[in-house]
């Protein structure tokens, strides 16, 4: 077996130093009836590395490659083009095949990195300070609710209707067992977001209003007005945004007076994977830092007064406060968060907004395109790299359609609200850096075709 | 016992810290590297664009909401992108560079075909909302491994799109709570977790609105089966146990415990972070688990990153699988389905919802499914095998120079428990651990368990050769010896890293989390 080092002659000699007869007698402590006499029934034997490549590209080959197709999917998840360069220095073993860098002396490449990250992080959403990484948006936007709860001591936490359907899912679930109370609701086919609402539905027992933005519709407005209505009844608002890229073009949560800005940050170095491992990000205002759940790392020095960093404030975490932690979170998304960080650096300031110019000129062409057809209306006004259409029918089996014509269309909102009739008509169309003109007329066309 | 493998043998003393102080900071190979902040600046891009021109300001539609205001992002060209990273890269101890003997975190290899499977672009290019007709083989991935875990673990079920292990720790806890629910059992409020447990146990535990309550070990280092029996009752929910447990041995209790919390009403859970001792040899499901998380990125060799990201895939028993998380895959003749919030339907209705977006981490499915193939029935069981007999020769090449608190009951698992307790006065684990970096190891776990004093936790796992392992067991050795010999240049270990002890107490005080552009001294007049 290849990854397997010993020789028979090194496991006999071994197995002499330790005094024991055979490899069974290692295995005393486990109860006789427990122990499988051989290799597990019913599955396969080893196989080659050859053997293995084939049986994996035969799967994958079953997939329909997004690269290959026009494609305008989104809704949480992004198809953005990453250099070259990112992928490799991932794959630098010392990266790789580190571990979390609990000894600093010998992690500062990991560290530094984390440093930097987290500074370009916090600088993107316009927060004080940002974490390590968290699993993903998420989990890193339910962690936002619990940080509101322990913050304002209570409970009751207002979810805009625009707010990623999965993570209202996500904090359903775990509300069940905190006894949070969650205001959800479906979204509406309009314009504009329900900042409306969400002022009104603000009460003295609100301990957080969560906002998407931009939405899952695609839609933006102004956070300023929320935030101040929030914190007049001493509640906090959480900002979450799944296109990081926006923030290229758009005003920063932090800058409307966001106190918890969390986000998916897959769009940077991190490619689609079918939904995962992705990178949560997770910002907050100073004052807010200790209830942050997740790792830190901080700077200092060493003994000989040269600057360093080390994993910082873990009196918050599971692995010293136990049952007291402000998180049962341990693993962060490093890898991820690393090519996140490389992504972020090669692109730059300047970078990072002429992509997201190409993103809104991308996305502002193929919305005027698409309402051109007859009987297509775009919903939004405002949007960046991501806007609703509403079909004059229902929009899951236009997506099915277009999918045998090896045209990935955009999400149904259909596919995320399941019997909700008045949604079903929704289309959700992400356009990036990668979408070209061709794909979008190819996309017209075909939806023409079949809506006529 | 000390083997240089290299063949050099120093001659004459080294002069290394006598040389003069370089210009650069650097030491040779040993190179320093500024912060993307001092190096970058905001107009320096190392991305072409070419596309949709940018909307003129008429046209525009983000509704007034632009953003002008500087970020503050430094930029970098490719070359120097490359570089930085590179040079960080250096900074860091790995698996590729040698034996990493982290206790619990069974740092093994990491073969490359994993990489390479995970890259093909019909894994790596596909959305997670893509029509379920446009991404059966991915889909077929995630059946493929189910199958392969629930095989392995002897038990009926796995739900797949936990995150991490303590992301997976949850779910199994949230199944627990949920099945207690629906048998109107709710006021079973208690969680039994042994003091040697991970910190992530009674945290995930007190989330999920139990209270945690200790179980105390035997002197051997395992649960004390018989008062927690005795603590068994109408108000006990569950256990959490750790097989095999973090000193290092197999709880041979565990089926009797099992039994006995079943026929008082309660759950086993599972800490499945050890599972590599005992994979393709000890089934769980025949111990009475009812929930276990599996660590992908260390049974099953995706890379732990720096820090993630992990992946906890839980297995569950008959009782449980009912209450399994969604979403999850099934296979409907030759055609694979996703079972999300919508076709959940009735025979789904009783699962606690879902944990995650999307359908977790398919980038180590992939990784992982590559993994065991490669393995096979008979090589996973071989990967036990070789893993606990590489720690058994640790454990016996060094219980005669460091005290190993349990080695006398009998043979160990996979990992080897050694404590402080016949160091030097004024030497401790910490020194221990510094020192060994020196020699040019990544320290073995320290001060966990927190039931053993000054703990040093060392799991070798199966990917070392015994040369690699002699080696080791040579650099501990004479650490351990200086240690026990009082010798004071340990107390400043380590002296050949990249930095010396780091102040941990400065960073925690006044933490430091983000960079700011120092102020602007003041021009002195002149």
């Amino acid at each position: 077996m290849r990854y397997l080092p010993l020789t028979q002659p090194d496991r006999d000699a071994m197995l002499d130093v330790i005094g024991a007869d055979t490899i069974d007698a290692l295995f005393v402590d486990v109860p006789k009836d427990a122990r499988l006499d051989g290799p597990v029934r019913d599955l396969p034997n080893h196989a080659s590395e050859l053997a293995v490549e084939r049986h994996m590209t035969a799967l994958a080959r079953k997939n329909t490659v997004a690269g290959e197709v026009p494609f305008f999917l989104g809704c949480g998840a992004y198809r953005h083009h990453v250099p070259a360069s990112v992928d490799h220095l991932i794959q630098r073993g010392e990266f790789l095949t580190a571990y979390t860098p609990y000894q600093p002396e010998i992690a500062q490449g990991t560290l530094q990195m984390l440093f930097e990250f987290q500074t370009q992080v916090a600088r993107l959403l316009g927060t004080d300070v940002a974490n390590a990484s968290m699993y993903d948006g998420s989990t890193a936007c339910w962690e936002a609710i619990g940080m509101a709860r322990r913050i304002t001591r209570k409970g009751k936490a207002i979810l805009s209707s625009g707010l990623h359907p999965h993570y209202v899912s996500v904090a359903r679930t775990m509300a069940k067992y905190t006894g949070d109370v969650l205001d959800t609701t479906t979204p509406w086919l309009v314009p504009d977001m329900d900042i409306d609402r969400l002022i009104g539905a603000i009460d003295d027992d609100t301990s957080c209003v969560v906002v998407q933005y931009p939405d899952i519709l695609g839609r933006i407005a102004d956070l300023r007005p929320l935030a101040d209505a929030a914190h007049a009844k001493k509640a906090l608002l959480i900002v979450v945004v799944t296109e990081p890229v926006a923030l290229g073009a758009l005003k920063s949560p932090g800058e409307m007076d966001a106190d918890i800005v969390v986000g998916e940050g897959q769009s940077l170095g991190v490619g689609l994977q079918f939904g995962g491992p992705y990178v949560g990000l997770f910002g907050c205002k100073d004052k807010y830092v200790r209830q942050m759940p997740g790792r830190l790392c901080g700077e200092t020095v060493d003994a000989d007064g040269r600057r360093g960093f080390v994993l910082t404030l873990s009196t918050r975490e599971q692995h010293i406060r136990r049952e007291k932690a402000t998180s049962n979170i341990c693993t962060n998304s490093g890898l991820c968060a690393l090519a996140f960080s490389i992504h972020m650096t090669l692109l730059g300031e300047a970078g990072l907004r002429q992509l997201a110019e190409v993103n809104h000129a991308g996305a502002v062409a193929a919305a005027i395109r698409l309402s051109q057809i007859p009987g297509v209306e775009l919903v939004n006004t405002g949007f960046f790299n991501e806007f609703t259409l509403k079909l004059p029918v229902e929009a899951r089996p236009v997506v099915r359609t277009l999918a045998d014509r090896g045209i990935l269309a955009g999400v149904s909102l259909g596919r995320l609200y399941p019997g909700e009739g008045d949604l079903a008509n929704g289309l959700v169309v992400a356009v990036t850096e990668t979408t070209t003109a061709e794909d979008v007329e190819t996309l017209a066309a075909a939806l023409q075709e079949i809506l006529a | 016992m000390s083997i240089n493998q290299s063949g050099w043998r120093p001659t004459t003393p080294t002069k290394g810290n006598d040389a003069a102080p370089t210009f650069t900071g650097n030491k040779a190979l040993m190179l320093e590297e500024a912060l993307i902040f001092k190096i970058g600046d905001a107009t320096t891009t190392g991305v072409d664009f070419t596309g949709f021109g940018a909307p003129t300001a008429a046209d525009d539609k983000l509704s007034g909401l632009a953003r002008t205001a500087p970020i503050g992002l430094p930029g970098l060209s490719e070359p120097e992108t490359v570089r930085h990273y590179t040079r960080l890269s250096r900074q860091n101890y790995a698996i590729d560079l040698g034996l990493f003997p982290l206790g619990s975190c069974t740092m093994k290899h990491n073969p490359r075909l994993n990489e390479k499977m995970a890259r093909l672009p019909g894994f790596s290019d596909i959305h997670p909302l893509a029509p379920v007709d446009t991404v059966q083989g991915a889909l077929e991935v995630i059946h493929q491994l189910a199958h392969w875990l629930v095989t392995l673990t002897g038990m009926t079920s796995v739900a797949m799109s936990p995150k991490a292990g303590a992301h997976g720790e949850l779910c199994g806890i949230l199944a627990i709570k949920a099945a207690l629910a629906k048998r109107g059992e709710g006021a079973r409020k208690v969680i039994l977790v042994p003091e040697s447990a991970h910190g992530t146990n009674p945290a995930t535990a007190a989330f999920a609105g139990f209270a945690v309550e200790d179980i105390p070990a035997t002197p051997d280092g395992r649960i004390d089966t018989a008062a927690l029996i005795a603590r068994l009752g109408p108000d006990v929910a569950g256990v959490m146990i750790t097989n095999p447990n973090t000193c290092g041995l197999f709880e041979c209790d565990l089926k009797t415990i099992s039994d006995a919390v079943h026929a008082a009403g309660g759950y086993v859970y599972c800490d499945g972070a050890n599972f590599n001792a005992i994979v393709g040899r000890v089934r769980p499901g025949d111990l009475g688990v009812d929930a276990m998380h599996i660590n992908l990125h260390k049974t099953f060799s995706t890379p732990h990153g720096g820090g993630g990201p992990g992946s906890g895939p839980v297995v569950f028993s008959e009782a449980l699988t009912p209450f399994a998380p969604l979403p999850f895959v099934e296979k409907q003749g030759e055609h694979f389905v996703l079972i999300e919030e919508e076709t959940a339907g009735e025979h789904h209705a009783d699962s606690f919802g879902r944990m995650v977006a999307f359908h977790g981490q398919m980038g180590m499915f992939t990784r992982a499914l590559t993994y065991i193939l490669s393995h096979g029935a008979d090589g996973l069981r071989q990967v036990a095998e070789d893993a606990v007999l590489n720690a058994n020769y640790v454990l016996r090449s060094l219980e005669d120079v460091l005290h190993a608190p349990f080695a006398g009951a009998g043979p160990c698992m996979h990992e080897a428990l050694f404590s402080d307790s016949n160091l030097a006065d004024g030497f401790s684990t910490l020194d221990v651990a510094k020192g060994l970096i020196d020699e040019g190891y990544h320290p073995m776990t320290v001060y966990f368990p927190l039931v053993v004093h000054g703990a040093m936790l060392v799991e070798p796992t199966e990917t070392e050769s015994k040369a690699a392992l002699d080696q080791f067991i040579g650099a501990l050795r004479s650490v351990a010896e200086r240690a026990k010999a009082g010798d004071a240049s340990l107390k400043t270990a380590p002296h050949f890293a990249p930095r010396s002890r780091l102040d941990e107490t400065q960073a925690a005080r006044k933490p430091i989390l983000v960079w700011k552009e120092p102020a602007p001294i003041a021009q002195a007049a002149e």
